[in-house]
């Protein structure tokens, strides 16, 4: 028997277990480890949180890094929507596969399946995302991609000649006139065979402007040929500097070996400022030189469902000797890697990853030496601008490895230290440092909405980590790269969320979702459907023999394909399922695939054809299905083809139920 | 015991509010403008595309002569199977059909108590799988999602679904609608 005293006292013990129980569950639903706890106030799972049936605020498109791809998130919650193939082949959705997209990946080296893809880059009208087009570089064959946002499906590549490596690409101008690709890797200039060791004499780097049209399509418009260092970043003015573009450098030592510690020697390396309109007025005065070079160009046709390649032929080349006023280089100090220009377009932010100080240069001050002749030296035929006279200001000491800078609306910089695993807010115009938080761990690049353009849309900030180590489950020696979701609408930042990414996530762009949801595509209109090989009703269906080559003409609706038996097929022959479906519905692929083909599956869209090439190797009646659960009756969407042997008589049939056509 | 129960009770009471508070305010912050009424939708039938082709539903909400038809469904609450991805095939009387059966049939259908009853009258038209008219013979047993089979005739070029005539068709995304001008009843409500 308890006295009273017993009572109250384990009633008292009791409330004290319940609240440490309730208080911890309360914690939980916030993450607590990994150095968060510290960080994370109470609410944050709140802040992220997009209730079922809700929308997320914002897009951001994630560089797919060596997947080759991008992915769709939504911010704040950071859920997947879709990843977007764009330089690799996709399984998945038949990309690369099928043949309308084969030639997407077309290059002057024939059929590339892979690429590195690195920077998302929205275009712009007026300075500000737009939400039509998202572009993004191939790094290891140099190309750039559009992909359409209306359809978010890739709908062009061109290759980029005479370039090494298109890591400071695509970075658009403000009213996205172009886009741009600077070589990484400096090249023989043409390509030959030359001794590696002639690199300073023989290499040369390129810088490409990429004209894209009213409605998207790019053209290289000219390039221009450059000392052999590698550029590596880039950004295009805006503003008062719209009409110039930024691209960084480093080893300006010209070394080709050992870059770790060749390329790190020279105090300063350069920021190449390019005058593009002045680049327009040479190539109209016809100050270029026009030189053979052979790249792919691959378009999408949303009418005909296919891509084609075109294999260009020739490349206009301007040379700064011949064209004064063109370039000029910036001494930056220590290999700069980012190169960003504040939303007014006064400031060009030289990220020099192994300096101590973040340089900050001014776009007045430059125009002045420029017109004063402030001129340090030439180096083939590029003025290099006197460092002090350039200059605006310096952020003393903000972290180690400072790597890329964002902006927001409110006159703040964000900058990534890769080295010091940080983000530094600082003030554009005092160089102040405001306040600084960890990323978990070294960061690359960053993105807050619109943060590269000249009216950014502000409220979060996105670490792109390269590193995660024991923020995840771990999933053997290759773990996820991650992105964090900070706040960045108060005096200092706060973190949200992490959330992993495909591949390595490069670097991202993000906007707001009501620029981009009222235009999205829901299917394909069938009337407007013209590829070659349509079916636009059960009626067109039929099966066509044109010596080993089987074209067959099939659709797809809830819940069959017609036709759905073929015959007449015999080993050895190329056969062509051209699949149209007919679905006139939002969300309703139908899939297509064929047991042992040496291929992918096709996912068609409604209103869209799609072709898959299957090369019979065995006689037999082989089944095909539908891939897209599609309907109530999608276990029953199926069909056989008989394969007969090579020689044989078995007629050309086919059918659906009970009709039956012959050939 | 009494008291370690109640300071219990009001510490979960407590803690839980405490839990669920920062939740609203947080929403608004994070979604903005986005639809906010998540806690209010029915289902697929609420889905606003107004460019795909008509579905089943919308197709029996736009004809002038379904709006019994289209009372029934939403009184049994039966839209959103309508609004699937099918394939359906349905049978859909005219209101003139709906008239026709014996007075206050309808009215005594659309009452709360007889939900179960309508719903599956409704079902008792609408056949899983996409019956176009050429695929419907002569003495075929059609199964209905009721769980119920019934008979095709045909005459001449009409045909006729449990006694009901085919009077028009319509293609739907979903499926089909084959208009007919008979109520086809359930072998209960034919007592």
């Amino acid at each position: 028997m308890k006295s009273h005293f017993g009572y109250v006292h384990s009633a008292f013990s009791a409330v004290l277990v319940i609240s440490f129980l309730l208080l911890t569950s309360c914690n939980n639903q916030a993450p607590n480890r990994g150095g968060g706890a510290g960080v994370l106030s109470g609410d944050v799972a709140s802040q992220v949180y997009v209730a079922p049936g809700e929308y997320d605020e914002f897009y951001a498109f994630m560089s797919g890094g060596f997947s080759g791809q991008v992915t769709v998130h939504g911010l704040p919650s950071g859920r997947l929507f879709k990843t977007i193939p764009v330089f690799s082949v996709d399984g998945e959705k038949g990309y690369g596969f099928n043949e309308e997209t084969k030639p997407m990946l077309n290059t002057s080296h024939g059929f590339v399946p892979w690429d590195d893809s690195h920077h998302p880059e929205l275009s712009q009208t007026n300075g500000e995302t737009d939400g039509r087009w998202l572009f993004i570089n191939g790094n290891n064959t140099p190309r750039i991609a559009r992909i359409d946002l209306t359809t978010f499906e890739t709908v062009e590549i061109i290759e980029i000649p005479n370039s090494g490596g298109n890591h400071s690409s695509p970075f658009t101008t403000m009213n996205t006139e172009y886009v741009v690709a600077g070589t990484r890797f400096s090249v023989p200039y043409p390509q030959r065979d030359v001794a590696i060791d002639s690199y300073a004499e023989n290499f040369k780097g390129v810088l490409s402007y990429i004209k894209v049209g009213k409605d998207g399509e790019m053209e290289i418009a000219f390039q221009i040929l450059l000392p052999a260092f590698d550029y590596d970043l880039a950004h295009s003015g805006k503003g008062k500097s719209h009409g110039w573009t930024f691209f960084t450098s480093y080893n300006t030592e010209q070394k080709n070996s050992l870059l770790e510690v060749a390329a790190s020697q020279n105090d300063k390396d350069f920021i190449a400022a390019v005058n593009w309109k002045k680049a327009e007025e040479y190539i109209k005065q016809g100050k270029f030189k026009e030189v053979p070079a052979k790249y792919a160009h691959n378009v999408y046709n949303e009418k005909t469902h296919t891509a084609t390649s075109t294999m260009m032929k020739k490349v206009k080349v301007l040379t700064p000797a011949d064209c004064p006023g063109l370039v000029y280089f910036l001494p930056t100090p220590k290999s700069p890697h980012g190169v960003d220009v504040d939303p007014t377009g006064e400031y060009i932010v030289g990220n020099g990853k192994l300096s101590a100080n973040l340089t900050v240069h001014s776009f007045s001050k430059m125009q002045k030496a420029i017109e004063n002749k402030a001129f340090e030296k030439e180096i083939e035929g590029v003025p290099v601008l006197k460092f002090e006279e350039v200059l605006a200001g310096v952020v003393e000491e903000p972290g180690l490895g400072p790597l890329h800078t964002e902006f927001d609306n409110n006159g703040n910089a964000y900058t990534s230290f890769f080295i010091s695993s940080e983000v530094v807010k600082w003030k554009v115009g005092t160089w102040e440092v405001l306040d600084r938080t960890p990323t978990y761990y070294s960061i690359g690049h960053l993105c807050v909405p619109g943060g590269d353009s000249q009216k950014p849309q502000g409220k979060y900030l996105m670490a792109l980590n390269k590193i995660t180590k024991d923020r995840y489950l771990p999933t053997g020696p290759e773990l996820c790269h991650a992105a964090q979701l900070y706040d960045i609408s108060g005096d200092k930042m706060k973190l949200l969320l992490d959330f992993p990414t495909m591949g390595e996530p490069h670097y991202a762009q993000a906007i707001s979702a009501d620029r981009i949801v009222p235009n999205i595509k829901k299917f394909y209109p069938l009337e407007e459907n013209e590829h070659p090989y349509r079916a636009l009703g059960e009626k067109e269906t039929k099966v066509v023999r044109e010596g080993n080559t089987v074209h067959v003409y099939m659709t797809t609706i809830r819940s069959h394909f017609a036709p759905d038996n073929i015959e007449g097929v015999k080993v050895g022959d190329k056969v062509y399922f051209h699949v149209t479906n007919l679905e006139q519905d939002w969300d309703v692929p139908h899939g297509f695939a064929v047991l042992g083909a040496n291929n992918a599956e096709l996912l068609i869209m409604g209103g869209q054809t799609e072709t898959f090439f299957w090369e019979p190797k065995q006689e037999g009646v082989i089944p095909f299905y539908c891939t897209d659960f599609c309907s109530a009756l999608h276990q029953e969407m199926q069909g056989y083809v008989r394969v007969s042997p090579k020689g044989s008589n078995t007629p050309i049939k086919w059918g659906l139920g009970e009709d039956e056509f012959f050939q | 015991m009494k008291i370690l129960h109640l300071i219990t009770a009001s510490l979960f009471a407590f803690a839980f509010f405490a839990c669920q508070q920062s939740a609203p305010e947080a929403n608004t912050a994070a979604n903005g403008s986005a639809a906010s009424d998540a806690g209010h939708k029915k289902g697929q039938a609420d889905v606003q595309d107004p460019s795909s082709k008509k579905n089943i539903l919308q197709i029996a909400i736009g004809s002038k002569d379904h709006t019994t038809l289209v009372a029934a469904v939403q009184a049994a609450e039966l839209e959103n199977v309508l609004v699937n991805a099918g394939p359906l095939t349905v049978f859909a009387p005219t209101n003139e059909a709906f008239a026709a059966l014996p007075d206050g049939t309808v009215d005594n259908l659309l009452k709360p108590e007889n939900k179960k009853l309508l719903a599956r009258l409704i079902k008792f038209h609408a056949a899983p799988g996409k019956y176009t008219k050429a695929l419907l013979k002569d003495g075929q047993r059609l199964f209905m999602a009721s769980g119920h089979y019934v008979n095709v005739e045909k005459k001449g070029d009409d045909i006729y679904v449990d006694g009901g005539k085919i009077i028009g068709t319509v293609e739907a995304s979903n499926g089909l609608v084959h208009v007919v001008d008979k109520v086809m009843l359930l072998p209960e409500l034919k007592k």
